[in-house]
């Protein structure tokens, strides 16, 4: 253990859940829906318990379920996930500014449980500057724990919860509105933000498919740097 | 399907899901990043949530088309006001999901 970490477990644990808890309310909901969607697909729950060990990728499991009911091929499935996964190439880039020349074996466990969610709470902590590796991978580890046990459960009781119940469907949505409110540190970023916004939904209406989340990010970032440069070389 | 064929399945899903999370992050965090990329990678966050969450606000997911003055967006105004006057997570997290209940009861 590196210097700049507490020594103390519990408050790691502790600081780890405080951030991790909006993400596990809505990964509730969510995991569970997969869990009924699988069932009605005809995957018994001990598959889809090894599915969420193996493949801790919530989008990914949903167009796996779909495509199992739908009797597509298994590499058919494997070249989607990889396709609707790439944008995790991204995250991981942008994750590794904070975790610099921190050892290959941690580095190796962390990447594990790099979701669009865990990713959105963990930059949004290193950036405020009070966070480290542990708490991080508390995150990770808490938001994957809780990940597989709503899938499990959604295959054994699912179809009795009541759709929707307390806006619980929101949650996820009111976290990265949140933390898109935490990103806002100026101007550019408030411009790159629009940006991407503006382009993914044109993406998104016009291109089938998850590509809108990389290639909207990625044209964004690229102009909101390049404004970035401009202004500076005019001031 | 058998043990076997979920067994193949879950793995190669699991090994394009590990690599494109590990690859870049073991690779990169033992490079000295240049400054233009650090200052690229900075805007990434905030360029992902807003493609995350501007189609889910803005479109239908169903049939795939521009849909303004949906429930979730609607819900994001207040949402959103809350978070830039509290800026606290939990906080939005719950107004969030209390309106969105609500607003199922009226739209």
């Amino acid at each position: 253990m590196d210097q700049s970490t507490s020594p103390h477990q519990s408050s790691i644990l502790r600081d780890g859940a405080k951030a991790a808890w909006p993400i596990c309310l809505g990964y509730f909901p969510i995991g569970l829906a997969l869990g009924v969607l699988a069932q009605q697909a005809g995957l018994p729950w001990w598959a889809m318990a090894l599915m969420s060990v193996l493949v801790f990728a919530g989008s990914a499991q949903f167009i796996c379920v779909a495509m199992l009911a739908a009797s597509s091929s298994i590499p058919a499935i494997i070249f989607t996930t990889l396709v609707v996964n790439l944008r995790h190439t991204l995250m991981s880039s942008a994750l590794a500014v904070y975790l610099s020349g921190i050892n290959r074996k941690f580095l190796a466990v962390f990447s594990y449980g790099v979701t669009d969610e865990s990713f959105a709470v963990n930059m949004t902590q290193f950036k405020s500057g009070h966070w480290d590796r542990w708490r991080a991978l508390v995150v990770n580890q808490l938001a994957n724990s809780v990940w597989l046990v709503a899938t499990i459960t959604g295959t054994l009781v699912g179809q009795f919860v009541p759709q929707g119940a307390f806006g619980i469907d929101y949650a996820l949505t009111g976290m990265f509105i949140c933390l898109l409110v935490f990103q806002l540190q100026g101007r550019i970023y408030i411009l790159t933000g629009l940006l991407a916004g503006l382009i993914s939904v044109i993406w998104y209406l016009i291109i089938p498919g998850d590509s809108y989340i990389v290639g909207a990010s990625v044209c964004a970032a690229t102009l909101g740097y390049f404004l970035k440069r401009y202004y500076r070389s005019n001031k | 399907m058998t043990f076997s064929d979920y067994m193949i399945l879950f793995c190669g899903m699991g090994l394009v899901t590990y690599l494109p999370r590990a690859l870049p992050l073991i690779y990169l965090a033992h490079k000295q990043l240049p400054q233009w990329l650090v200052d690229w990678l900075s805007l990434i966050p905030v360029a992902i949530l807003s493609a995350l969450l501007f189609p889910s606000l803005f479109a239908d997911s169903a049939n795939r088309s521009l849909s303004l003055g949906k429930p979730e967006f609607l819900v994001a105004i207040p949402t959103l006001i809350f978070a830039l006057k509290t800026r606290s997570l939990g906080g939005t997290v719950l107004v969030g999901m209390v309106l969105y209940w609500l607003a199922g009861f009226y739209i």
